[in-house]
């Protein structure tokens, strides 16, 4: 591991300076993806600025129904917060089926949607990787694709480019935020921005090493969940290789109201196939002021579907994501069906 | 009570050094650290406290847990210099008096260990869950987040899933904390927290 200095300003404008004037500095939160990289030598900086103390640990109530959820508040509280498991069960599903107990109670709301991606080559220093090493190439494309993406991804992508990269977002509680259209409150040197949380991600494009539209020093200090429609009901689901503690293959956030019978609001997002939390515009169309059947369901799938892209490589690729999402998206509408009017 | 502090390891030049205090199955332990240092591997290598055993060291295995600041956390994901000043109990401070923690009692009892390698960690992780549970915190299988779980075996296995046992001691170690959360020795975290 690289050496590095440590510090721990005393507030948030201090923190926010000193990362954005040095270029090798980053933040430490609740640590459990950074001190893992820095062990695997995946991040090298030469200063660790710690931030876990700085921001809010509060949930607060907007006053319109919404809630602000301080960057400090770690995974647990937030999942066992009584307004969040009433009012946004699909976030409170999400934070829970991810990691485990311990990682839960150190990982924060702030660090968690910039958790980065476990692509094992990523993670292997002596890979190819244009987001670790960019222009050094892309070690996934005909390797190990099981868990990386279908979309968001060129149909046959290029392993010696210098832009490619087939790598997926590993976080739960980031596809619920997207379905949630939640907002993010972001510090930077010049004060405060707000961004859509379905903009905070980023798509590889020609930089595969930016996760997110965040500029180097800008720092996330609270998370805000607008108010959902009056009877709208939210869902988690998640489907991966064992029972517990494991990233997804697939995972769906759902949020649906019904009016007159029929569809008046559907979000959904999809985990595990894209760079970045993919949010269903094309299922979310064909739901729209239909009525709530098992065929509607399958045709709101099978239109997002349409736009897959499977990986090969080795153990035969992932194009067994294509009906497993079909068939997860469908579940999880089925589930909330039943409960609305 | 201050043992004062402990010399610093030899480091290579460009290493950078940071004096932590870290309050240790309730003894005050002041240390200088490499910023590089785990958690874990401040208590094992530095304090001589060997409860917390290092498995994987990449956060997937849970055999170093401890409580930190009263919560189950994973010490080998925890800079030391990030937690100056914190509460860590290890499996060795559970007990206390020379008692056994009722969940290292029900461990004994239950036979719920093979090698033992995993089990410091395993009792650390139970305590802190009982605690968790006991607050009303709910799980991936609890089927109505609205409502208080009850800690059935699907619950407690669910909520043990970040404690790997190679063994297979599982089948022990459910019936084990089971025992435990029927009672009252329970406690918040069976007296911890």
């Amino acid at each position: 591991m690289r050496p590095f200095a440590f510090i721990r300003p005393t507030d948030v404008a201090e923190a926010v300076r000193t990362v954005a004037g040095h270029p090798g500095a980053v933040y430490l939160a609740g640590g459990t993806n950074l001190v893992d990289h820095l062990k695997l030598g995946v991040a090298r900086p030469d200063l660790v600025v710690d931030v876990r103390t700085l921001t809010s640990r509060e949930v607060t109530d907007t006053g319109d129904g919404g809630l602000r959820i301080g960057a400090a508040v770690t995974n647990s509280e937030l999942a066992a917060d009584r307004r969040l498991r009433e009012r946004y069960p699909v976030l409170a599903q999400a934070l829970l089926s991810g990691a485990s107990g311990q990682l839960r109670n150190v990982a924060t709301t702030g660090g968690n949607p910039l958790q980065r991606t476990r692509c094992v080559y990523f993670q292997d220093v002596t890979a190819a990787c244009n987001k670790r090493e960019p222009g050094s190439g892309c070690s996934a494309v005909g390797g190990y694709t099981r868990y990386h993406a279908i979309f968001g991804v060129p149909e046959s992508p290029d392993a010696a480019a210098p832009d490619t990269c087939i790598a997926t977002h590993p976080s739960d509680m980031a596809v619920a935020l997207a379905a949630l259209d939640a907002r993010v409150r972001a510090r930077g040197p010049a004060g405060t921005r707000e961004i859509p949380f379905g903009q905070l991600h980023r798509l590889p494009g020609d930089d595969p090493s930016r996760d997110t539209v965040l500029a180097h020093g800008e720092l996330i200090t609270a998370i805000d969940l607008p108010p959902l429609p009056d009877g709208a009901r939210s869902a988690y689901r998640k489907v991966r290789d064992r029972a517990s503690y494991a990233f997804a293959l697939v995972s769906v956030a759902a949020v649906v109201a019904m009016d007159g019978g029929l569809v008046s609001d559907a979000r959904l997002a999809l985990g595990g196939v894209a760079h970045k939390p993919w949010r269903a515009a094309r299922a979310e169309e064909a739901l729209l002021g239909r009525p709530a059947t098992e065929e509607a369901f399958r045709a709101a799938a099978d239109a997002e579907l349409a736009g897959a892209r499977p990986q090969p490589g080795l153990g035969g690729g992932n194009g067994f994501k294509i009906p497993l999402a079909a068939r997860a998206i469908v579940a999880t509408l089925r589930e909330l069906a039943g409960g609305l009017t | 009570m201050d043992k004062g502090p402990i010399p610093a390891d030899a480091a290579p030049a460009d290493a950078v050094q940071a004096v932590v205090t870290l309050r240790v199955d309730g003894e005050s332990r002041r240390l200088a650290v490499d910023t590089r240092t785990t958690l874990l591997d401040a208590l094992h290598e530095r304090l001589g406290n060997t409860s917390p055993k290092k498995g994987c060291d990449h956060g997937q295995c849970g055999a170093c847990t401890v409580l930190l600041d009263g919560e189950r956390a994973l010490s080998c994901l925890a800079l030391a210099v990030a937690y100056d000043g914190a509460e860590i109990t290890t499996a060795d401070g559970l007990a206390a008096d020379g008692a056994l923690h009722p969940v290292q009692q029900a461990f004994v009892d239950h036979d719920a260990y093979q090698c033992g390698y995993c089990t410091p960690g395993q009792v650390c992780s139970a305590a802190g869950m009982l605690g968790e549970a006991r607050r009303g915190w709910p799980s991936h299988v609890t089927a109505d987040l609205a409502a208080d779980p009850a800690l059935t075996d699907a619950e407690i296995a669910e909520r043990m899933s970040g404690n790997l046992c190679r063994c297979g001691a599982y089948v022990n170690i459910v019936p084990a904390i089971r025992a435990v959360a029927g009672t009252a020795a329970a406690g918040p975290a069976g007296g911890v927290r």
